[in-house]
């Protein structure tokens, strides 16, 4: 109980800190996410029209997701050196995965009654991509959305240890000082966020699903 | 005209589907395509709109080889229905009759005439309907709207592939008389794929009889009920059509070529003496060129003496072809029956006591009823 006392005042008082923190903890999530989107959906698309490239695709973004986060972030180091950047890019390649696999399924899934209605009253296959197709795979691509923005707020905190910010910074001091406070002090808000951006895409999900329900 | 010469269709994987189909899909007439499953209708069917692409013969449409038209302005140019519906379930009732004209870019204002004006003709009304979503309908108010957005753009040529088979028995009863109602108007060139017979008899000028990708006959559904070319179409017909259509002779055989018409020109005061003299309470109506009109009915003439006949006449009052089967008629609720020519010209109307003793000479020996 006097802990949580103790982290609530240590929190209070430092506030400014952590919201300043949090807020960039956000801001990485977003850019990567934001990249993730603009080259993730272009892929799954690809992978979604041509039988030939999808295992190609497929396997390769897969293989991203499986190497471990550290490691992921130390060969990046190795390339891009410390900073900002490179925890976005880091961030962006784990987020690959959900969205182009989301994306690939939604085109597939389209039903081949409403694709071959869309061909047969003369969409070109672009027109049909944009105007059936890709709508249709919405609701598809919000929940990998939703499953790429829980992985990349977790993944995010261990961005200091190559040069980033955000509430891993807390959580690393609180390691090496060996200050559990500290340790929960970022670590609480970082879990808040994972819960609140799984509970609000949760909801957009679900609304997307309704309306482009067939 | 659509022109099929000599075509055969050998698939990817080497399967022949259609072998050697000589066919002419009439203008203006719904054309159907009949067969089991599997015998070739689909493909048939997709080559009119190069959803599916030939690989000898020669399809001609107006005389243009179809090979020639960009498939893209083909498709535009022509109407498609399918049995899954396939319309757009995130797009609005508006968005989804309007999909081809906006292709076309069509000007707003000219879609939004025109979808109002197709949903009112299936029924439905735009200010309910308009801006629905798909799965706010029923499965026959769907395929309504999937048939008018294949009318959208003013199409010549309609596809119509099985569209009402995955529908219920009463919505797909309606939505066959909705069709042929609507022909009447908009006198498209339909090709229709069924496999169901009745279907076929109830909406078909011309049914075109497919087996193992090859055209086994080809007709009016009366010719095919009378004259079937083999075994094969007897089974597929059905012993029981076969015989119901032998006893009936076409609507040729009960013209009653006596009685009396009015002309388009006659006073109203004309035609009531007419009717008087002749103890008649409806008269067909024809005009100048004998050309059948539609029906004048003594009550509303009595009521409105003093307007020109032209507006007395009841145009809904459909005519039969000479060669229409009298089961049609049976199943109207019409009164009288007015039979034309293939070209409008009146001939008279159907003997309707003639029509009653053969039914009953047909039907009365065989549930027993004696006279
Ligand atoms: N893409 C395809 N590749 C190979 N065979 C096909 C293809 N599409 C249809 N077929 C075959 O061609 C024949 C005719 O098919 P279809 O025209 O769809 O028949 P239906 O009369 O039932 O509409 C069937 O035996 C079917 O299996
Ligand atoms: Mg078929």
């Amino acid at each position: 109980m006097d802990f949580i006392i103790d982290l609530g005042r240590y929190m209070a008082d430092h506030s400014a800190e952590l919201i300043d923190l949090t807020i960039e903890h956000i801001l990485m999530v977003i850019y990567a996410i934001f990249l993730a989107l603009v080259v993730g959906i272009p892929l799954g698309i690809l992978a979604a029209k041509f039988k030939k490239l999808a295992p190609v695709i497929l396997s390769l973004v897969n293989i991203l997701q499986l190497i471990p986060s550290i490691a992921m972030l130390a060969i990046l180091l190795l390339y891009f050196g410390l900073g900002f950047q490179t925890v976005v890019i880091g961030l962006f390649l784990y987020s690959l995965l959900p969205i182009v696999r989301n994306t690939y399924v939604g085109v597939r899934e389209v039903a081949d009654g409403v694709t071959e209605a869309g061909k047969g009253i003369g969409m070109t296959p672009f027109q049909l991509l944009m105007k059936v197709e890709f709508p249709l795979s919405i609701p598809f691509l919000m929940a990998g959305l939703r499953v790429a923005a829980v992985i990349a707020v977790a993944v995010a905190t261990i961005a200091p240890y190559i040069g980033g910010g955000g509430l891993g910074r807390e959580i690393i001091s609180g390691i090496s000082f060996q200050n559990d406070i500290r340790i929960y002090a970022g670590a609480v808000p970082a879990a808040a966020l994972a819960i609140i951006a799984d509970l609000i895409l949760g909801i957009v999900e679900k609304r997307t699903k309704k309306r482009f329900a067939s | 005209m659509i022109q099929l010469k000599n075509i055969n269709k050998v698939y990817e994987d080497g399967f022949q589907a259609l072998k050697g189909i000589d066919l002419t899909f009439e203008e203006g007439k719904i054309n159907v395509l009949i067969g089991p499953s599997g015998c070739g209708k689909t493909t048939t069917m997709k080559l009119l709109n190069r959803l599916i692409d030939y690989t000898e013969g020669e399809l001609t449409i107006d005389g243009k080889r179809i090979k020639d038209i960009n498939p893209i302005d083909l498709r535009r140019q022509m109407g498609y229905v399918i049995q899954s519906i396939g319309l757009f379930p995130h797009m609005t009732i508006y968005d989804n009759v309007a999909a081809v004209p906006k292709l076309l870019k069509w000007d707003k204002e000219r879609i939004a005439t025109k979808v109002d004006e197709l949903l009112k003709m299936v029924d439905l009304d735009p200010e309910v309907y308009k801006s629905r979503y798909p799965n706010e309908l029923s499965g026959g108010q769907q395929q309504r709207i999937g048939v008018i957005r294949a009318l959208a753009a003013e199409p010549k040529i309609i596809l119509m592939d099985e569209p009402f088979s995955a529908l219920d028995p009463i919505s797909r009863e309606q939505l066959q008389d909705e069709l042929v109602k609507l022909q009447e108007d908009i006198q498209k060139t339909i090709i229709f794929v069924t496999h169901d017979m009745d279907e076929a008899i109830k909406i078909a000028d011309q049914i075109i009889l497919m087996r193992d990708g090859q055209v086994v006959q080809k007709g009016t559904p009366h010719d095919l009920l009378t004259s079937p070319a083999n075994e094969f179409v007897e089974e597929f017909i059905g012993a029981e059509r076969l015989e119901q259509a032998k006893g009936l002779p076409p609507m040729t055989a009960f013209v009653d070529e006596d009685f009396p018409y009015a002309t388009i020109t006659q006073s109203v005061d004309d035609v009531i003496s007419l009717m008087v003299t002749h103890k008649k309470d409806q008269l067909p109506v024809v005009d100048a060129e004998e050309k059948y009109i539609g029906i004048a009915s003594l009550y509303d003439a009595v009521r409105s003496t003093d307007k020109p006949l032209t507006e007395l006449v009841n145009r809904k009052i459909i005519a039969y072809r000479r060669t229409a089967e009298v089961e049609k008629f049976v199943a109207s609720k019409d009164t009288i029956a007015p039979i034309i020519e293939p070209d409008d010209t009146y001939i008279g109307v159907l003997d309707q006591e003639l029509l009653l003793e053969k039914l009953h000479e047909k039907f009365g020996s065989k549930s027993g009823v004696t006279s």
